[in-house]
């Protein structure tokens, strides 16, 4: 992983080290455990002095698996520890909540499924257990159980309510029912291979995952993206944001009741994933993307760059309607209030973290593809709540129109790639801006130069164990406009 | 203020004529299953079945020198069409693969004359105007969502078909199975089959419902739905567009011809 500075750390330091780098300013972006030699877990952390600073890899060997948890100290780490521990069947000693996360209560794998032992191809024995969460007991409490089969088309996932008439007393996501153990799908493909199930891990996510492990495997094999490669990713990753988002306030307009304003989101939305087929052949910009540059050249077509301006024209006329609607905007200030500590201390990610006053955004701070040749703006908003978050991701809508002519304006010539030699038992990190925030995937490759272990951090994963933050204590009717709000995706956390 | 209402209406209708008249279903460009001609195919050439992710493409158990080819396991990757040395399997636009039978999904040699299987409870013509879905996610990537989501657009308006989402189970006519029913959603998905009222059909949309696709098998995912909940229409594609899914709704309700027999499209 050569692009971030590596550190072996012995587990007595461990949580000094981290509480020094939080005390400076740093921050703890993920963990995860991998097998070296079957047998030995070695657990590894993603930490930065500060969002621009360079990314370091500490690596820590968990010989009696055990390791000391991070989580009081840093809790964004939380959830990852208790992941590794499902997963990777390592102990975290200390962790404030040590119970399953990623497992259903009543999942009983023979070993650790991420283990090098695992049988192949084996399901796990599953009887469904009582589930260990905190009640919430009084007089006219109620509970609402909510999914994982939920209303209209939506991804499975369920929440917990305990409520006092409108009042949210307490509220427990309970996600993963979608795990489908995508990380270990990508053991023993080649690097190619690996391309093509990482644009299905999150759907709507495709061209940032891709592009976050064709990153890391090119890290790890020392390879150079040709030009022309490198402003093609930046088209399909600023065509991603730009569909995303608009379905973003399709979903926002439709939870205030605005069914035109509805309509119209989803209508652009859908403008954009026809000319994303016309250009790629793909509605989801998958297929295109390869270790080493792009599988098929995409050419711009005759009248691309007017339409896309007749398109940014109506776009911002929508956005610009939808600010001037008291309706909405009555139902969006205040609602899901995200302090900027709170955000920072859970490690929320994306245009959330910039609506709550973080500027931070891995497009700038650790540029990649054609990025740092580019200039765009980073909008963030101080209110932390949905409106901010609406305000923020508007102007990314608006940025991305200009990314998008700028690279059309210049893209270079030449060869669209350069393909990667497997180099055996290396190593790579590799990083995308997604629509949702900060990706990051950690490749390691075996003595073949095949996939040993692929390692996928979400901004889904970081935004919905911080999301469950602003629910306490909010409104039962405000709940749909929040969620929608924050902008998730299921499949992205439970992968 | 503005008025949403007139800002609606000055846009004019949105929505396309297809399929009851007009061309344009909206997939001006999108790539579908990979065509396959057998008669290019070189014997004893590997590339396609070593490039393949999900065993769509094998080499066939009784003749090494021919190819095994199930579209329900097919993810419209393109790798095969770009491995392939001697174009026997080249890029189409042929995304309407909404069959009756899972058998039709395979490349089959010679085309069977049998009749074409009549639905297991015949649509009456009481559900063929009026259709209502349950959707459930049994753990997709979202991608089949983004495109279920995009039926309700302006430009598809799936009402319009007299076809129609519904909430609760005990309303609905379809149950619209997305993902590879993960261990964890395998007992929601049954008990939300168990509260449909009959008549009752099941669509898998995508293929990982058809046969679990990318994350087929594995310590927590499962193989789509075949053997657990009984199927009347198979869609595979990753995922299946928005005509596509509208194309597999209206063979359901006999109101269209499938177009995919013995894994050959028309």
């Amino acid at each position: 992983m050569n692009a971030a500075r590596h550190a072996a750390v012995q587990p007595s330091d461990l949580r000094e080290r981290c509480r020094q780098l939080l005390a400076n300013g740093g921050s703890m972006h993920m963990a995860w455990a991998w097998f070296p030699k079957p047998g030995a877990p070695q657990v590894l952390y993603l930490a930065a002095e500060g969002p621009r600073a360079p990314l370091q890899v500490w690596r820590c060997d968990a010989s009696n698996g055990s390791l000391p948890s991070l989580s009081t100290i840093a809790p964004s780490l939380s959830w990852y520890e208790r992941e590794i521990s499902d997963l990777c069947g390592v102990r975290f000693d200390g962790h404030p909540k040590p119970e399953p996360l990623v497992l259903q209560e009543g999942a009983a794998p023979v070993c650790p499924p991420l283990a090098p032992d695992y049988p192949p191809d084996s399901p796990m024995s599953f009887t469904r257990a009582p589930i260990q969460i905190p009640f919430v007991v009084g007089k006219d409490v109620q509970e609402l159980p909510f999914g994982p089969v939920r209303a209209d088309v939506m991804e499975s996932a369920q929440f917990l309510f305990f409520y006092l008439g409108e009042h949210i007393l307490h509220y427990q996501p309970r996600l993963f029912f979608k795990h489908r153990g995508m990380e270990k799908r990508f053991e023993r493909l080649a690097c190619g291979a690996g391309a093509v199930l990482a644009e299905r891990v999150s759907g709507t996510g495709s061209v940032a995952h891709t592009l976050a492990y064709c990153q890391a495997v090119e890290q790890a094999c020392g390879c150079a993206v040709p030009p022309r490669a490198q402003a093609v990713r930046v088209l399909l990753a600023e065509l991603e944001r730009l569909y995303n988002h608009l379905h973003y306030f399709g979903h926002l307009a439709d939870t205030t009741t605005l069914k035109v304003g509805n309509a119209e989101g989803k209508w652009l939305e859908e403008k954009v994933k026809q000319l994303n087929g016309r250009l790629t052949g793909s509605r989801l910009l998958r297929n295109i993307v390869v270790p080493g540059g792009l599988r098929t050249d995409v050419t711009p077509p005759a009248g691309l760059s007017s339409s896309l301006e007749s398109l940014r024209e109506e776009t911002a006329g929508y956005l610009a309607k939808l600010a001037e609607t008291n309706s909405y905007l009555d139902r969006l200030i205040t609602t899901g209030e995200l302090t900027a500590a709170g955000a920072w201390e859970h490690g929320a990610t994306g245009p959330v973290a910039r609506a709550s006053g973080i500027d931070q955004d891995l497009r700038r701070d650790h540029g990649y593809a054609l990025y740092p040749q580019l200039r765009f703006p980073i909008p963030t908003r101080k209110a932390g709540d949905a409106n901010a978050r609406a305000q923020v991701r508007a102007e990314e809508i608006l940025s991305s129109f200009g990314l998008i002519d700028e690279v059309l304006q210049t893209m270079p010539g030449g060869a669209i790639r350069n393909a990667p030699k497997p180099v055996p038992k290396a190593e790579g990190l590799g990083w995308a801006e997604s629509p949702r925030g900060a990706l990051f995937y950690a490749v390691h490759l075996d003595t073949d130069g095949r996939l040993a272990r692929v390692k996928i951090g979400s901004p889904s994963f970081a935004n919905w164990r911080v999301f469950q933050y602003t629910v306490r204590d909010s409104n039962m009717m405000d709940y749909a406009i929040n969620e929608a709000s924050f902008g998730l995706t299921v499949a992205g956390c439970d992968r | 203020m503005p008025n949403w209402t007139l800002f609606g209406l000055a846009h004019g209708t949105a929505t396309t004529d297809w399929p009851a008249a007009g061309p344009d279903a909206g997939q001006e460009g999108v790539l579908g299953m990979p065509r396959f001609a057998p008669e290019k195919c070189q014997s004893g050439c590997r590339e396609c079945v070593e490039v393949c992710v999900t065993q769509a493409l094998s080499i066939h158990p009784d003749d090494p020198a021919r190819l095994n080819l199930d579209y329900g396991r097919c993810i419209a990757c393109q790798l095969c069409v770009e491995a392939c040395p001697t174009e026997a399997l080249t890029a189409s636009g042929n995304w309407a693969y909404a069959v009756r039978e899972r058998a039709d999904l395979h490349w089959q040699q010679a085309l069977h004359t049998t009749e074409a299987k009549q639905l297991r409870n015949a649509v009456s013509r009481t559900f063929r105007s009026s259709l209502h879905i349950r959707h459930v996610d049994a753990g997709s990537c979202n991608g089949c969502e983004s495109e279920l989501q995009a039926l309700n657009n302006p430009f598809y308006n799936l009402h319009r078909l007299g076809i129609f989402f519904t909430a609760s189970p005990r309303f609905a006519d379809l149950l619209l199975v997305t993902g590879s029913v993960t261990y964890a959603m395998r007992e929601p998905l049954l008990a939300a089959y168990e509260a449909m009222a009959e008549p009752r059909w099941v669509l898998a949309a995508g293929t990982c419902a058809v046969s679990g696709g990318v994350a087929a098998g594995g310590y927590s995912s499962g193989q789509g739905l075949e053997g657990l909940l009984p199927v009347d229409v198979w869609l595979p594609g990753c995922p299946p567009n928005p005509a596509a899914l509208i194309h597999a709704l209206l063979v359901l309700l006999e109101r269209a011809p499938p177009k995919v027999k013995g894994g050959r499209h028309e």
